[in-house]
């Protein structure tokens, strides 16, 4: 087509979709609509002038596929991706989280009776977090070999420091008030625990929890980029990069990230109900 | 007291505020009208619901009216505000934690571009007024709660406004330091003949500090009775035991209790 | 003396949990160290050694050139023969490797901070960019951004641009994310009451933005900047991995790795951490410096 009617279309389009948002925007403040209506109209729109303009300007593959390209090969690639889901986040992130927030969380109560040790670990717990924990993967791959094994034990040393802060700064957080409580009704100290300490503590467990599962994503993939064998989303990641196969590259970026928010998703949807009394979730989070 | 030959400092005609809700609508104000003389202390006092708040935030354009008219000065309530006719005391002190107790009560006087040094030194002698002389580099953490609200009024003070606005600024502190804070504001009031429009929860308060006293009930905030207080104007705290104090508070108490119409 | 009895105490009670953890773990590092590295020595060495003995064992283990657990001075040692012994410029030095890093760390952190900042002010202002991009914004948190490095540093280098620049943009991408969210948040971190405030003043936008949200949001601010400048450090080495970089930390660890050069990529690794460490330190001083009177 001419350059001007494309250009005609293109103003024209560009104005429908400026218009659309701001119309929903302004739509249905606090209902379904236009909480989640808005970011998806646009997101929408963003698709289409992908692929629009990948096609017009005839960019290349390698610089940015279209919307249409990734699809395609994310169809088509199915069960190669399947593998590598299965592979890097039923394994290595699944296993690695639970085990890394599982030690995490069993520090934190076990050193809650020891205040010297909490002085002792925290400082080297907020170092932790200064540092590239990453690095760690080669390491881990000489120790436990290529394949998943090595990958969660990266995951459980990156996720095992934000679980241990939170549990102790959980296990702090119960009122004096309500301690005095249960001291009045003669509880042990496993007792407080448990009926008191521990569920005031939850909210603190989630919050890390959440965070870990982002921690867990990232350090099983990123641990993928120093050697892998031959699946998981990071090796088809880069392997697939380094060959220029790029419309492979971003559907194993799409279920990477699927998986990363639905994981998230879900551990929101526990916490909701587990902590539906915390005032944060009152108020509609 | 009320010169009713000057026109007055604030003019409010028949102003109703509404609020459209869910299940019914509700009116904040119905039909309010009152009239402010220069250099009054005007207390607004009622329970919870009553409009006092409301028609305090009316006058200082925090909120439109629905139907009639506030007048300040001569203009609307918003030219008003935009020619900072006005300093307004808040239920809490509202302090920017990041500024000294000299930056905050500078605040105002850097908004409207006074020089530096001369802002200074207004506020310096603000804090002075309130009591405060010392403590302008402190952090209002490190002040206590009488104190921030001190320097919240020597914020509000900062550009010499003719009209000051005060809603239940001591609610929150306790009845002694309450005491000391009504008795300097009252020297204050009767130092610089400010008008003051002053929201309270608190009978004595009121009958204490006041020229008049305007009882207010709700559903819908209406004005019940505007009360003259008649107490001399060098009175100091101990005046409440005195008959005459008890007289007036009792007229509110009164004025109060048929504004319900019996319920509570 | 009653004083420097406190001193000593508060001293003390502040180091000593630190210290004694520290000693733990080092001890148990070269317990390991024997344990891990023993089967290898025995193999080795010793098993052709009659009559050899636990000292004998130890003093083996402890010095490999290629264990697979080195011991704590080991790595200390090449780190120390690695800096001193070689000029600042050669790929032997490890401080040639962290420059190359950092300075990718850095200017991925400061065009990071900047995108975050004013993107933050944008949303902050307009209501229609607020509801579409900003839920974007928050999902991206929960996706493992890092993964897209690779496909960075190809298409990068596929226009021609190498080096320092696509490893800084993939540091940019992780602290734009972070410093975003928290400013947003930040900036409109005031309340109602204060907003009102400067209403009474009628003070003009501008005002407002400057005088009360922007110094309201610094608190919000600096922990994201400290989380952002470590998440820029990861990208930056991570970054270094797809393409067999030649310079940087990661690049270092990398080669380590492909040649099971141990001590190599243990002092790596140190060194990384060191430098993590020195940058969230600036951050945090930074923070103190900018923050009046100890407000917390």
């Amino acid at each position: 087509m001419s350059t001007v009617t494309l250009v005609l279309v293109l103003v024209v389009l560009v104005a429908l979709a400026v218009l659309s948002v701001r119309w929903l925007a302004a739509f249905d403040e606090r209902g379904f609509v236009g909480r989640f209506g808005t970011p998806l109209l646009f997101g929408a729109w963003v698709l289409v002038f992908w692929q629009i303009l990948v096609e017009v300007f005839d960019v290349p593959r390698v610089l940015l596929p279209a919307p249409s390209v990734i699809g395609h090969s994310l169809l088509v690639s199915l069960p190669v991706l399947a593998g590598d889901f299965a592979q890097t986040v039923l394994h290595s992130v699944l296993i690695g989280l639970v085990a890394g927030c599982a030690l995490g969380f069993v520090v934190g109560v076990l050193i809650d009776r020891s205040p010297f040790l909490q002085r002792g670990l925290l400082p080297l717990a907020a170092l932790a977090s200064a540092v590239p924990l990453i690095g760690i993967a080669p390491i881990m791959v000489m120790w436990f070999g290529f394949d998943w094994e090595s990958k969660a034990a990266v995951v459980v040393i990156m996720t095992f420091f934000p679980m241990l802060v939170n549990t102790l700064a959980g296990l702090a957080e119960s009122g004096h008030m309500e301690r005095d409580l249960m001291r009045s009704y003669g509880a042990s100290y496993w007792r407080t625990l448990f009926s008191l300490r521990l569920p005031v503590a939850l909210p603190f467990v989630f919050n890390a929890l959440k965070i870990n599962s982002t921690l867990a994503m990232i350090g099983a993939i990123v641990a993928e980029f120093f050697g892998s064998p031959v699946a998981g989303l990071g090796f088809r990641i880069s392997t697939e990069a380094a060959r220029l196969n790029m419309g492979l590259v971003w559907a194993a970026i799409l279920v990477a990230a699927l998986a990363g928010s639905v994981l998230y998703g879900a551990l929101g949807w526990v916490e909701r109900r587990v902590t539906f009394w915390h005032p944060s979730i009152r108020s509609g989070g | 007291m009320s010169s009713s030959t000057a026109s007055p400092t604030v003019e409010v005609q028949g102003v109703s505020v509404v609020y459209p809700a869910k299940e019914h609508t509700v009116t904040a104000l119905a039909d309010v009208s009152l009239n402010i003389q220069e250099g009054e202390f005007i207390s607004l006092i009622g329970p919870s619901g009553c409009g006092k708040t409301t028609l305090l935030r009316v006058i200082a354009d925090l909120e439109q009216v629905s139907a009639g008219s506030v007048r300040v000065n001569g203009m609307s309530s918003r030219d008003a505000r935009m020619a900072r006719a006005y300093g307004y005391v808040f239920q809490a002190p509202a302090l920017f934690p990041w500024r000294t107790v000299l930056a905050n009560v500078c605040l105002p006087l850097e908004i409207h571009g006074i020089a530096k040094e001369a802002a200074r030194q207004t506020a310096l002698a603000h804090l002075e007024r309130v009591g405060l002389k010392g403590f302008e580099g402190k952090y209002p953490w490190q002040l206590s709660g009488g104190m921030q609200q001190r320097v919240s009024i020597a914020r509000a003070l900062g550009f010499e406004p003719k009209l000051l606005m005060m809603d239940e600024p001591f609610g929150a502190l306790d009845e002694i330091t309450r005491d000391r804070l009504n008795e300097q504001l009252l020297r204050l009031w009767e130092r610089e003949k400010r008008t003051v429009v002053f929201v309270t929860h608190s009978i004595p308060e009121a009958v204490f500090l006041s020229s008049r006293i305007v009882v207010m009930s709700p559903r819908p905030g209406r004005i019940v009775e505007v009360i003259e207080s008649g107490l001399p104007a060098d009175r100091t705290l101990d005046i409440r035991d005195t008959p005459q104090f008890t007289e007036i508070a009792h007229r509110v108490r009164v004025a109060l209790q048929d504004g319900h119409g019996g319920d509570h | 003396m009653a004083v420097t009895t406190d001193l000593a105490k508060g001293l003390w009670w502040r180091v000593g949990p630190v210290l004694t953890v520290v000693a733990i773990v080092l001890a148990v590092w070269y317990a390991a160290a024997v344990w891990l590295n023993a089967a290898q020595v025995i193999e080795r060495t010793l098993s052709s050694q009659p009559g050899w003995g636990a000292l004998d064992l130890i003093r083996l283990t402890l010095s490999m050139d290629r264990p697979v657990l080195p011991a704590p001075h080991q790595i200390v040692l090449d780190l120390f023969d690695s800096i001193t012994g070689w000029p600042l410029d050669s790929p032997r030095n490890l401080l040639f490797h962290t420059a190359v890093t950092s300075s990718a760390t850095l200017l991925g952190f400061v065009m990071g901070t900047l995108l975050g900042a004013v993107l933050a002010v944008v949303i902050v202002h307009s209501r229609t960019l607020e509801r579409s991009i900003f839920p974007w914004i928050i999902a991206s948190q929960t996706v493992p951004v890092l993964a897209i490095a690779p496909i960075v540093i190809v298409i990068l280098g596929s226009v021609g641009l190498t080096g320092l620049f696509p490893k800084s943009i993939i540091s940019m991408y992780l602290c734009f994310f972070p410093v975003a969210v928290a400013l947003v948040k930040g900036l409109r971190s005031p309340g109602v009451m204060e907003l009102e405030l400067m209403h009474t003043y009628a003070a003009s936008s501008r005002h407002t933005f400057w005088k009360l949200r922007v110094p309201a949001s610094l608190p919000f601010l600096f922990p994201s900047l400290r989380v952002g400048i470590a998440a820029g450090l990861v990208g930056a080495i991570v970054g270094e991995l797809p393409t067999g970089a030649q310079a940087g930390l990661g690049a270092r660890l990398l080669t380590g790795s492909y040649y099971g050069n141990t001590v190599q990529i243990w002092s790596a690794l140190v060194m990384s951490a060191l430098l993590g460490l020195v940058l969230t330190g600036a951050v945090a001083f930074a923070e103190r410096a900018l923050t009046p009177g100890g407000r917390k």
